[in-house]
């Protein structure tokens, strides 16, 4: 589990505050056009880490978009996050296979342990719980994902000592 | 770069290609898709190259993509020079180094051997040793060809998956690639459309359109420029054919769209795919540049008056967005939200130019159904259903894969010849994902077609197979699907919107033993309702997992509500967890993992579980299997129903 250790975002190593500005390589990727403005937000998050009021603002400002048509698709799309990520981001399959081979234990595992519900971060600030739709690994349902690291034929009694810091799984 | 300077390309390829599959130097091959790396191919390749590096072996790696039997990930093949390359499976890096050293040492390891590739399977292009020539121990190790889970396959799509290096145009080009795209320009686009209208080709997206009348209503739509989508956007739960198609034989994805793009007249293309994809969005992108380089896209391509270009866009998760429109709208930058046909995207589409959005598997068939011909591939599957379907066969199954079969096939073939089986008792099989259906044992023999799967409640769909055993609780299977599409409902119509919450608030009220049995005319009804008034597919066949669960499973619904059981002891609310005293050793193991203290007891002493207490995590359950002494004393069983 070293990957678990090595920092996620870099935005979040330093703090929530990004080192280097990301805006300029942005604004040199795109023409300035308003149909880019996924691709856009996807650029800045992963710059950023997340969306701010700020970010959506200045996007805004650049595609020549009102800020509630930017906010409006952004919420559209589940990959876009609006509070600080955490360091680490554990992430449950919900997909049909791990659903039917007990994801949902999984999440509830994680839910109960953590003390957070799912799509939200511990108020430590150190992992994110989020469930996802199916990685595409079905075959080692059921799935939980730290970081990088996938872990497949979960149970219960794994998960728990992974969080305990037991296992090097 | 033309299409002569393509040609020289071509005998470069062959040299590597042939180096490849019989070069004079130890070739190790580690499958590298998604699910090869998350069942630890990666950690497999790096212990390989280790021990290569270390002890200064004179031995190549290669990383391909993914065969198919996920369920032998991590796989590692090696070739030795003049022996035929051998697979073996479900390895780490530590049985990755010892076997590659035993073969190296002239032994041949059986432990983990799964098979060898043969002259007659094509997948090595006949350069391996025929099995007369083969050492005796050798020509023993059955073909992979026979092996179980693919011998009934019949591979097109995925001919190159696994076998490839997926990096490597060489690979593709050697193997015949882009030849198909090359006739293409030199004939008429007419003829191309004809050929695909005789191979019976139909959109593998799941709703089976016949993809030439798609293509001949964009060509005759204006003059004007035209676009060309390739919909990559699989957000089926349980579904990830497509994932391992551009992971495994990218430029098959590239020259099909080169193809129907020559066919459709269209000068751009668009290849929206799910972000979620990482590894498919890296692989499709050094395609396209290597493609770039050969002349195959951009201006004049091959020197031709053709021109062509590709742009990926990462779609932005967002389930509805497979929804042609929808689609449309997220990469105009909007919210993805459908609207109303006509005018048909292929009429007006993307920034208001005729629009064709092909899934990535109709594409990846174009390019075989060009080279080998329309009756070749008419030749597979059945009347109306011609050709091949790949199918991602997942769940409560034995063998579970991507897999690749000829319409027709019966359920119960690719259920028990190719997946082994169910895990336990056979319950159901769902297809379609959250737009398909539940299908009871009085199904298995139906042949796979469009057809006949939409006539049994369910739909093809894009390729989930997911199997369902006597662990599986069909009434939570339907609510869980009703869940997905709720929440992935965008919310532009009112039935869609509000119908599947209500849905999923009966279901709820089922699952939880809280129902009564007007409920489920209630069910039924608002299912009807919201299929027959939904703007989109996504709401259109929502209610599809409910009505035919309904219609082959509804003694289970009615034991929900009268008895409150669920036989399969999935639905939390109506199950207990319970201690059987005479099966309990006291070994402590589930007092010491019961995150609320609802079990006690003295060592050596059968426990006590109380119920008031117990959370159902499900904890005890599992070290009692797995861990524990005296196994299986802790039982999940449904209300009123005792296993001891």
């Amino acid at each position: 589990m070293t990957a678990a250790r090595a920092p996620r975002r870099s935005a979040r190593a330093t703090g929530g505050t990004p080192s280097a500005d990301p805006w300029p390589a942005i604004m040199r990727a795109f023409p300035g056009d308003p149909s880019d403005l996924v691709p856009v937000l996807q650029r800045a998050q992963n710059a950023l880490g997340y969306l701010s009021p700020d970010t959506v603002r200045r996007v805004a400002r650049w595609l020549k978009l009102s800020e509630s048509d930017v906010f409006g698709v952004a919420t559209f799309y589940g990959q876009f996050r609006f509070t600080p990520p955490g360091r680490h981001r554990l992430r449950v399959c919900l997909g049909t296979a791990c659903h039917v081979k007990g994801g949902v234990q999984m999440l509830e595992t994680l839910e109960r342990r953590l003390q957070v519900g799912a799509g939200e971060t511990t108020p430590d600030g150190e992992y994110d719980v989020e469930r996802v739709l199916c990685l595409g690994c079905c075959a080692l349902a059921p799935v939980v994902t730290l970081d990088e690291a996938i872990y497949g034929q979960m149970s219960v009694l794994r998960l728990q000592e992974m969080l305990d810091g037991r296992t090097h799984a | 770069m033309g299409a002569r300077t393509l040609e020289r390309r071509r005998h470069r390829a062959a040299a590597r290609w042939a180096a490849f599959t019989a070069g004079p130097r130890p070739l190790v091959y580690v499958g590298m898709g998604s699910c090869g790396l998350a069942a630890g191919a990666g950690e497999v390749l790096a212990g390989v190259q280790a021990h290569i590096a270390a002890r200064r072996l004179d031995v190549e790696t290669a990383s391909v993509g993914c065969i198919g039997p996920c369920y032998l990930e991590p796989l590692l093949d090696v070739r030795l020079p003049g022996r035929p390359r051998l697979s073996y499976a479900n390895m780490t890096a530590e049985l990755a180094v010892a076997t590659l050293d035993a073969l190296l040492a002239g032994e041949l390891p059986r432990r983990h051997l799964v098979g060898r590739f043969a002259l007659d399977d094509g997948w090595d292009g006949g350069a391996v040793p025929a099995d007369d020539d083969l050492p005796a121990a050798f020509a023993a190790v059955p073909r992979l060809a026979d092996h179980a889970m693919l011998a009934h396959q019949v591979r097109i799509v995925l001919r190159n998956c696994g076998i490839i290096d997926p990096e490597e145009v060489d690979h593709y080009l050697a193997r015949g690639g882009y030849r198909a795209f090359e006739a293409c320009l030199g004939t008429p686009w007419r003829d191309v459309v004809d050929t695909v209208k005789l191979s019976g080709l139909r959109g593998r997206g799941g709703a089976g359109f016949p993809t030439w009348v798609k293509w001949l209503v964009c060509r005759e739509a204006g003059s004007g420029p035209r676009n060309l989508i390739c919909n990559a956007d699989e957000g089926d739960p349980g579904a990830f054919m497509n994932r391992s198609l551009i992971e495994g034989d990218p430029h098959a994805v590239l020259e099909g769209m080169l193809i129907a793009a020559y066919a459709i007249g269209a000068s751009h293309g668009y290849v929206y795919i799910r972000a979620e994809y990482p590894l498919a969005i890296r692989r499709l992108r050094s395609a396209i540049g290597a493609a770039r380089k050969l002349g195959l896209l951009g201006e004049c391509v091959l020197g031709s008056d053709f021109s062509f270009d590709v742009t990926l866009k990462e779609g932005a998760g967002a389930f509805v967005c497979g929804e042609e429109t929808a689609l449309i709208a997220s990469i105009e930058g909007r919210r993805g939200m459908p609207r109303t046909r006509p005018p048909f995207p292929a009429v007006s589409g993307l920034w208001g130019r005729p629009t064709i959005i092909n899934n990535v598997e109709t594409l990846a068939t174009l390019p075989a159904v060009m080279a080998r011909g329309a009756d070749w591939y008419a030749a597979h599957g059945t009347e109306r259903s011609k050709g091949t379907k790949t199918f991602a066969l997942v769940g409560k199954v034995r063998r579970g894969g991507l897999i690749e079969v000829p319409f027709g096939t019966t359920l119960r073939s690719v259920i028990y010849d190719i997946g082994g089986g169910p895990t336990k008792d056979f319950r159901a099989v769902q297809t379609g994902g959250p737009s398909g259906g539940c299908l009871s044992e009085e199904f298995l023999d139906t042949p796979i077609e469009y057809e006949t799967l939409a006539a049994a409640g369910s739909i093809m769909g894009s390729g989930g197979l997911i199997v369902l055993d006597r662990d599986t609780c069909i009434v939570d299977t339907a609510r869980y699907f009703l869940r997905f599409t709720q929440a992935e409902s965008c919310g532009k119509c009112v039935p869609c919107r509000v119908g599947t919450g209500h849905l999923v608030g009966i279901l709820d009220a089922i699952c939880s033993g809280r129902a009564e049995l007007a409920d489920l005319e209630r069910l039924e009804r608002l299912a009807r309702v919201i299929k027959a008034s939904s703007l989109c597919g996504l709401g259109q066949t929502a209610p599809n997992p409910v009505l035919s669960a309904l219609k082959y499973f509804r003694d289970e619904f009615v034991e929900h509500i009268v008895d409150r059981r669920c036989r399969a002891a999935v639905c939390r609310d109506l199950v207990i967890y319970r201690v059987v005293p005479g099966r309990c050793t006291g070994c402590q193991r589930c007092v010491q993992v019961c995150p609320t203290g609802a079990i006690t007891g003295p060592r050596a002493e059968a426990h006590n579980l109380d119920v008031d207490k117990c959370i159902k995590c499900r904890a005890c359950y599992e070290v009692c299997r797995f861990d524990a002494i005296a196994g299986d004393a802790i039982v999940i069983e449904s209300r009123g129903q005792r296993a001891d």
